[in-house]
């Protein structure tokens, strides 16, 4: 037996004898003979703990991570952002990370009340004043958005900006194959959304617009054009923010999102290999009783004294089942928590600061990139921390190559944004990098291009 | 001026000091301990060009009214967040038999796997040859998930159960269509999750209830008089929620099969049969598993989990992709990615969970063959031996052994003493344990829904055993309904406002009534 299971042998038989039974097997006698396994499992038998840390630590050799392996200038929904030791402390503290769900909010005011410090956070940096406890990740809070959208207009047309993330526009159309939602490509032209390349005539009237500020490809949409289609067809409009970029940016609020999704990835998670992440969702008043997922609400106990507890809490399928707003259970609550640490750590200057350096970053290295010959800028508009490149080689060929120089040079971008040819690439500044750091890189894509 | 204008007055809503074990005060909000010019932050010296940001965001961009998050210091953050920890149940502070969600002990190595700078560090987009140990990781876990489900194929990608069944759902619509057959219904049980009928809607279906028989189990012939060649499939979990293994399982699984249709694992309990029978070798189809469950990675206060699908061969190659591969068979072949030809899409941004996934792979390891079928034995010996010892104390809806969990009725309690589930459940919080699941499955009156896990002592048991025990006997005593609806006494805060949560919705600081 394991260490981590308490019963002695002893134990065992006197538990048995309670039950007046002679073996654990008798345990399974409405486990009809014929299916159970006689030869136990095909695995391995168990390994003592340091014998199967040594195994995952050799795993762990054979990547190489960001840091002094790779200095990481990708991005494309994953961020190289500063990760205090003390985030990570806190947010590693057992009684966050080993309760559930805050269903009994007498023992759980932990939790709650750092959703509540979460949420408001979350309203703060979307500019809209609902924010649910959190979701999967940036293409589970999308997938939920337009669900809330074609909810409340009734209508299953859904324009989407190309800008948009395309993993997360692949996430949506998944997951459109069981709802019937029909999604429109909206096309970019230099960077930004080309809404007048939709026909109203053609596609009918959406009930729900989404657009990604910044975009995909770090450019800063004018999102005053989504709202007026939305104004004009009656439509939702989703917003897609980066919540680091949001320290100085408009907010989706100001722009009149109706619903505001993102990825919190950057609010304290390492890259991690993609998971878990934090699904960021957001929304007007109005939507608050379509809000997929949990949300929690400040209220007092039978003291008169404040608590914190899930609240309408019949939105959700526990209780509606099939007609619940999502199905949402488990979500990403640690992270939530995680977040509001990192966010309290930043605090008001800190989260400009980082917004702010990370784009005096990323404008110093695309100047320095555009200088190089043959590198051509895949965009004019406007950027924040990250920017689209055209390379005079293949993108997957130059990330190798930058890779054997110790640089994670950025993402090889689909061929869509390059008119079907594979020489984009698009690379994310944050405000980890150093002028060396970012000087050296400049040298190093110089000679991986030519 | 007097002293009092020069001593500041205490942070809004409660003491933001230290000693919380000595007071009830409540924890000032970040918000509250804010004051404008303090900070936590450090970042790196980086000698970039500090230019202005007017120069690098157009007007039309930049924010209009500045952002104002909170401004403390790092020791008043710590301070704030463990005073927060400190008014927190967790299942390494005590027994958390919270029936359905699986409480078990998280280990600490797997915490250590969670760390390392090699899995922690690495981008998601990185080529190929800069994760080859990741990819190495997933293909292993796949494997390994695959043989304790008698399955032959796995998604790691969906984050949580819930998403695992929408993921699962799919692929069953995507099996149909791909034979040129549109169906519309997806069978449950009464007893089945909240998650399973809104996961079904939403997988563009329409939910067909059955009703679970005298025994507990599914009443194989009102399923039989609903199936036909509609119906897509059943979702089942088994054991099913009642804590019972639905002994008929191959007739079910026979029945379904034989309308064309497929059959569906919810792996919310898992753990009752790890090592013991296999969702395959039951005939199931498509099997979902909540890592954060069976395999302790852990519960994190509500996710993040993690529910990979795992799929018989006729479904794999309508499995969600990219999927992680070792690109040839030779044994030192490199791993790369691979997208089945009939893909259902992308469920995930990435890769799935993948931190989480690794604490399940380490979990798996430590645990073998022998240690998982251990887990299972000592589950449903310790979810037997609770059942038989509060079996009059509470009522048993269904007097049959058990598997990892039992589900009880204060139905008697409250008939004869007004004592309620709820007031139960309370009373154990001041008893120092977390209470069960009530209220569900919805199908049990006053339902306790105990699950307590292996990893706790025959010692434990008997403590919340007594403590049940206790606080039924007491309900009986003079006054005993009071004390029972006023508790609990002993927590960081007392009975919650529920309903005033819901009808005066304060759901951020910001959106507190003045005053």
């Amino acid at each position: 037996m394991s260490g981590y299971t308490p019963h002695t042998e002893s134990d065992v038989a006197a538990m048995l004898g309670f039950l007046g039974l002679s073996s654990l097997d008798e345990l399974f006698a409405a486990v009809p003979a014929a299916l159970r396994l006689a030869a136990g499992l095909d695995i391995a038998p168990g390994r003592p703990e340091p014998d199967v840390f040594a195994h995952l630590e050799d795993l762990a050799a054979a990547n190489r991570p960001c840091g002094r392996e790779l200095v990481c200038f990708a991005g494309a929904g994953a961020y190289d952002h500063e990760v205090p030791p003390v985030t990570r402390a806190l947010a590693g503290r057992s009684e966050f990370v080993t309760s559930y769900t805050p269903y009994q909010p007498e023992v759980a005011q932990g939790v709650l009340q750092a959703l509540f410090e979460f949420q408001t956070l979350v309203a703060r940096l979307s500019g809209v004043p609902i924010a649910n406890a959190s979701l999967y990740d940036g293409s589970a809070a999308l997938v939920e958005a337009v669900n809330l959208g074609v909810a409340a207009t009734g209508r299953q047309d859904v324009w989407l900006s190309h800008g948009v993330n395309p993993t997360w526009r692949d996430v949506l159309s998944t997951f459109a194959a069981g709802t019937g939602h029909r999604l429109h490509d909206v096309p970019l032209r230099n960077g930004t959304t080309d809404w007048s390349a939709v026909a109203f005539d053609d596609v009918g009237d959406p009930g729900v617009v989404v657009v990604a500020y910044p975009n995909f490809l770090g450019c800063l949409e004018d999102v005053a054009q989504a709202r007026a289609v939305c104004d004009r067809s009656g439509a939702l409009l989703v917003v897609a923010f980066d919540p680091v970029c949001a320290g100085i940016l408009r907010s989706p609020g100001e722009w009149g999102a109706d619903v505001v999704v993102g990825e919190g990835q950057a609010l304290g998670m390492p890259l991690g290999f993609g998971g878990p992440y934090l699904g960021l969702f957001a929304c007007t008043a109005d939507h608050v009783r379509r809000l997929p997922g949990r949300l929690v609400g400040e209220t007092v106990d039978a003291e008169g004294r404040r608590a914190y507890v899930t609240t309408l809490r019949a939105r959700e399928q526990d209780i509606r089942r099939e007609k619940a707003t999502s199905n949402v259970c488990t979500n990403q609550t640690l992270m939530a928590v995680t977040a509001a640490i990192q966010l309290g750590w930043l605090g008001t200057s800190g989260m400009a600061e980082v917004a702010l350096r990370s784009a005096r970053g990323a404008h110093y290295c695309r100047r320095a990139l555009l200088g190089v010959a043959g590198v051509e800028p895949l965009a004019t508009a406007a950027v924040v921390r990250e920017f689209g490149l055209r390379l005079p080689v293949g993108a997957d060929l130059a990330v190798e190559r930058l890779a054997d120089e110790g640089f994670l040079a950025g993402v090889a971008l689909d061929a869509s944004y390059t008119d079907g040819r594979h020489d984009g690439l698009l690379v994310a500044v944050t405000e980890r990098r150093t002028r060396a750091e970012i000087d050296a890189f400049v040298s190093a894509f110089d000679k991986a291009v030519r | 001026m007097t002293v009092d204008d020069l001593v500041p007055a205490p942070a809004a809503g409660g003491r933001a000091a230290s000693a919380p074990l000595l007071g009830r005060d409540v924890e000032p909000t970040l918000f509250e301990l804010s004051e404008p010019g303090r900070r936590a932050w450090q970042l790196r010296t980086t000698d970039v060009p500090e230019v202005p940001l007017d120069e690098l965001v157009p007007a039309g961009h930049r924010r209009g009214a500045p952002l104002v998050l909170a401004e403390v210091s790092e020791r008043d953050l710590v301070g704030h967040f463990t005073r927060l920890s400190h008014r927190q149940f967790s299942v390494d502070l005590g027994a958390y038999p919270l029936g359905s969600c699986t409480m078990k002990y998280n280990p600490k190595v797997c915490d250590a796997v969670a760390a390392l700078p090699g899995l922690t560090g690495v981008h998601p987009a990185a080529p190929a040859v800069c994760t080859q140990g990741w990819l190495g990781l997933l293909v292993e876990l796949e494997e390994v998930l695959c043989a304790i489900t008698g399955m032959a194929a796995a998604t790691l990608q969906p984050a949580a159960g819930a998403a695992g069944e929408l993921t699962g759902l799919l692929l069953m619509r995507a099996w149909h269509e791909a034979r040129g057959e549109q169906r519309h219904k997806v069978v449950i049980p009464d007893s089945a999750h909240g998650t399973n009928p809104a996961s079904v809607t939403l997988g563009g279906y329409e939910v067909v209830t059955v009703p679970s028989d005298a025994r507990g189990c599914i009443d194989v012939e009102a399923l039989r008089s609903v199936l036909d060649e509609d119906v897509a499939g059943i979702m089942l979990t088994n054991p099913n929620t009642l804590g019972l293994f639905e002994e008929d399982i191959v007739a079910v699984a026979d029945a379904v099969h034989g309308v064309g249709g497929l059959l569906y694992y919810d792996g919310a309990n898992l753990n009752a049969i790890l090592g013991v029978v296999r969702p395959g070798d039951m005939g199931f189809d498509i099997v979902h598993l909540n890592l954060h469950k069976t395999f302790a990675t852990p519960h994190g206060g509500g996710g993040p989990g993690a529910g990979p699908v795992a799929v018989s061969a006729r479904l794999a190659p309508f499995l969600p992709g990219p999927r992680p591969v070792r690109m040839g068979d030779a044994p030192d072949a490199p791993y790369g990615w691979s997208t089945p030809e009939q893909s259902i899409g992308r469920v995930h941004s990435w890769h799935g969970n993948a931190l989480v996934l690794a604490r399940a792979l380490t979990y798996i390891l430590v645990h073998g063959s022998d240690g998982l079928r251990d887990v299972a034995q000592l589950a449903v010996l310790n979810a037997n031996w609770l059942r038989q010892r509060l079996t009059g104390s509470l009522d048993a809806p269904y007097d049959r052994p058990c598997m990892h969990e039992c589900v009880l009725s204060a139905s008697s309690l409250k008939r004869t003493t007004g004592v309620k589930a709820l007031d139960v459940a309370k009373r154990l919080l001041e008893e120092g344990f977390h209470s069960p699941t009530v209220y569900f499955p919805l199908i049990v009156d006053e339902a306790l829904m105990i699950e307590p896990t292996e990893t706790e002592s025959l010692q434990t048991l008997e403590a919340l055993a007594a403590a049940v025990v206790r606080i039924v006997d007491d309900a009986h005593e003079p006054d005993g309904a009071r004390r029972a609806q006023e508790a609990p006494h002993a927590t960081p805060v007392r009975r919650v406002d529920e309903a005033r949560a819901a009808r005066h919705l304060v759901p951020t600081f910001d959106a507190r009534p003045p005053g």
